[in-house]
């Protein structure tokens, strides 16, 4: 056991973390949050989405630090007496399903179609690139508010498949780059003279030394997506109503800002942005670690 | 050469086939237009009579074609709800969301880059490592947040920037109302020009110092100094040349997710321009306005990957020759 933590500690990626302070940071603050969104019916002082609960007469309290806030309301509470952080860890909860279910969908969607077109190339590789082309010169945003805005229809599973029909494409593209150098090597070419399947050659050689970069896709693909599914909540074509969301919140909170409750949205906004800051941050530091000489982008 | 661009210019028709062919789904089969046409108490006869005026009971393929006759005419219809012809109503809006995509991109790119050489020629100051990680900040903002949060400050808490709409716009040539000719109007572009072109200023800067970098380490660089240039001229004249062609690259390929954040920013700031009609058709299910912007949307992308491909030849000789 302890052999092990040893063994970690001497490693060179555990050394070069800690070396990092913002990486260990940002790692350090987005598991808080992950942690906040999983444990939020434990942990929040209030659900907010049982009506019965609330209190008209709890309705726009600022937060507990200033003249007239109230506990248990920590940041506040909205116009119906909801309590600001419990709608916060609620709507974060949002937040964390779409973005791990856009990187999970996508990167193995789009990886795999990425490795395949890679490394058999002709056609079928055309056609995947000039289709990742087309669909990269358009907005990801414009698509996904496309799609719900004409089927009026909302619900968490939609938005996911909105974001991901346009975003597979990088991973796709990033695993070819990948596959079309890793596959001249040495070792892939043995693996076919000795005469290894080409199932077997992509999944036991290319895959595993083509992978790494889809790591920092995805650590950035994360925060695109939270940031995305923010945006498409916001203004209305996201998810339903119903499921509390940032964007929403947001949203929601835009009158009151003008009257000066500016708690309805500073806090839900900087939760927003501290999860999308945690994972460009991590994201920045894996780049860094996998591929030195890639440019930071 | 020629083959290239012939190639780029061929992949750009197909895309809009493509695109044509989605628009002509969302016109004809999303949206109900004989209920609309005929109205909602329209006898069984009158209903026939609408679906065979628009041809809704040709086979499929010739609807499609009539679609693509028609738009290519300019005809793309008429509105659900205002009932005016659809290219008129988003021609009208056009002008406004050129201008601001135009000085969004403009700032982004002049902020941008003149950043990206700054830090890439001092990579070891603090200032440097202090805009990176601003940089990567920036990048983390939603534009949405970004607008709202000016707005607050810079309208409602120290009331010196309106907080939405035009301003004072002027019409130029018959058609073109431009914002840009006066002070107003100048004043009312800021806020949202900025919260439209931070992302990409930042994305800009990042990708700048990134290309600088890496052709700052080249050979022909390290002679350059080594006959003893001036540091601006072997930073300007030799690597940012060839460090911008990653970057152009880049403009091009952002300017369709610019198109996405100004709908987003139009939103906010009130902008009367195309995407905030975009948005608002959405919402009241006004198809044909829908189909049109997605037509037109494809036409600027694609010309504008074209003319990208065409710079990019310029610029980069191995393309040239090939």
């Amino acid at each position: 056991m302890f052999s092990k933590i040893n063994e970690l500690r001497e490693s060179k990626i555990y050394k070069h973390f800690v070396s990092q302070p913002l990486a260990v940071g940002a790692l350090i603050v987005i598991t808080l949050l992950f942690l906040g969104a999983i444990l939020a019916p434990v942990i929040a002082p209030q659900d907010p989405y049982a009506m019965e609960k609330l209190s008209l007469g709890d309705s726009l309290l600022p937060p507990i630090w200033m003249e007239g806030g109230k506990a248990p309301f920590i940041l506040g509470t909205d116009v119906q007496g909801r309590d600001i952080f419990s709608t916060i860890l609620y709507g974060s909860r949002t937040s964390f399903i779409v973005g791990i279910s856009v990187v999970t969908i996508s990167g193995i969607f789009g990886g795999a179609i990425g490795l395949f077109a890679g490394y058999f190339g002709g056609i079928f590789d055309s056609i995947v690139m000039r289709s990742a082309d087309t669909v990269l010169s358009f907005s990801k945003t414009l698509i996904a508010m496309l799609l719900l805005g004409i089927f009026k229809h909302s619900s968490i599973l939609l938005v996911i498949l909105a974001i991901v029909i346009s975003d597979w494409v990088q991973y796709a593209r990033t695993i070819r780059g990948e596959v079309l150098s890793v596959k001249e090597e040495e070792y892939v070419l043995a693996s076919k003279a000795i005469g290894g399947t080409h199932l077997r050659t992509i999944f036991k050689h290319v895959l595993p030394n083509a992978i790494s970069p889809l790591l920092v896709v995805g650590a950035v693909d994360f925060g695109i997506a939270v940031m995305l599914e923010a945006t498409l909540s916001f203004l209305g074509v996201g998810v339903p109503v119903t499921q509390p969301s940032l964007g929403m919140l947001i949203s929601q909170g835009r009158n009151y800002l003008y009257a000066g409750k500016w708690w309805l949205i500073v806090f839900p906004g900087l939760t927003l942005m501290a999860i999308v800051f945690s994972l460009n941050l991590i994201s920045d530091w894996l780049r860094d670690e996998i591929d030195p000489k890639v440019s930071n982008i | 050469m020629s083959s290239y661009i012939g190639r780029r210019i061929l992949q750009g028709i197909v895309v809009l086939f493509l695109v044509s062919f989605i628009a002509f789904i969302i016109f004809q089969y999303l949206g109900d237009p004989v209920m609309t046409l005929a109205g909602r108490y329209a006898t069984q006869a009158q209903r026939e009579e609408v679906r065979q005026s628009l041809g809704l009971d040709k086979p499929f393929y010739v609807q499609y074609f009539n679609f693509l006759k028609n738009a290519l005419q300019g005809n793309f219809g008429m509105s659900y709800v205002t009932r005016v012809p659809v290219l008129d109503l988003i021609a009208e809006r056009l002008p406004a969301s050129i201008e601001l995509a135009f000085v969004a991109e403009s700032f982004a790119v002049i902020v941008g880059v003149s950043l990206g050489v700054f830090v890439s020629a001092n990579p070891k100051s603090i200032m440097s490592k202090f805009m990176m990680t601003g940089s990567l900040f920036g990048v983390s903002l939603p534009t949405f947040l970004v607008g709202i949060l000016l707005i607050y400050i810079f309208s409602i808490k120290l009331g010196i920037m309106p907080s939405s709409g035009r301003g004072e716009t002027i019409t130029i040539l018959n058609f073109w109302r431009s914002g840009l000719l006066t002070l107003d109007g100048w004043r009312h572009i800021i806020l949202p020009a900025f919260t439209l072109g931070m992302f990409q200023m930042a994305l800009l800067f990042r990708i700048t110092r990134g290309a600088m970098l890496e052709v700052l380490s080249a050979e022909y660089i390290r002679t350059a100094w080594a006959k003893g240039l001036r540091g601006k001229m072997v930073l300007f004249k030799h690597a940012l040349r060839n460090a911008l062609i990653p970057v152009v690259t880049m403009i091009g390929l952002q300017f369709g997710q610019l198109i996405g954040f100004a709908i987003v920013t139009e939103s906010i700031f009130q902008w009367p321009g195309a995407g905030n009609l975009l948005l608002n058709s959405l919402y009241e299910s006004d198809f044909p306005v829908v189909a049109t912007y997605v037509i037109i949307v494809a036409l600027i992308v694609v010309l504008l990957n074209v003319i990208v491909d065409i710079s990019y030849a310029f610029l980069n000789p191995k393309i040239r020759y090939k």
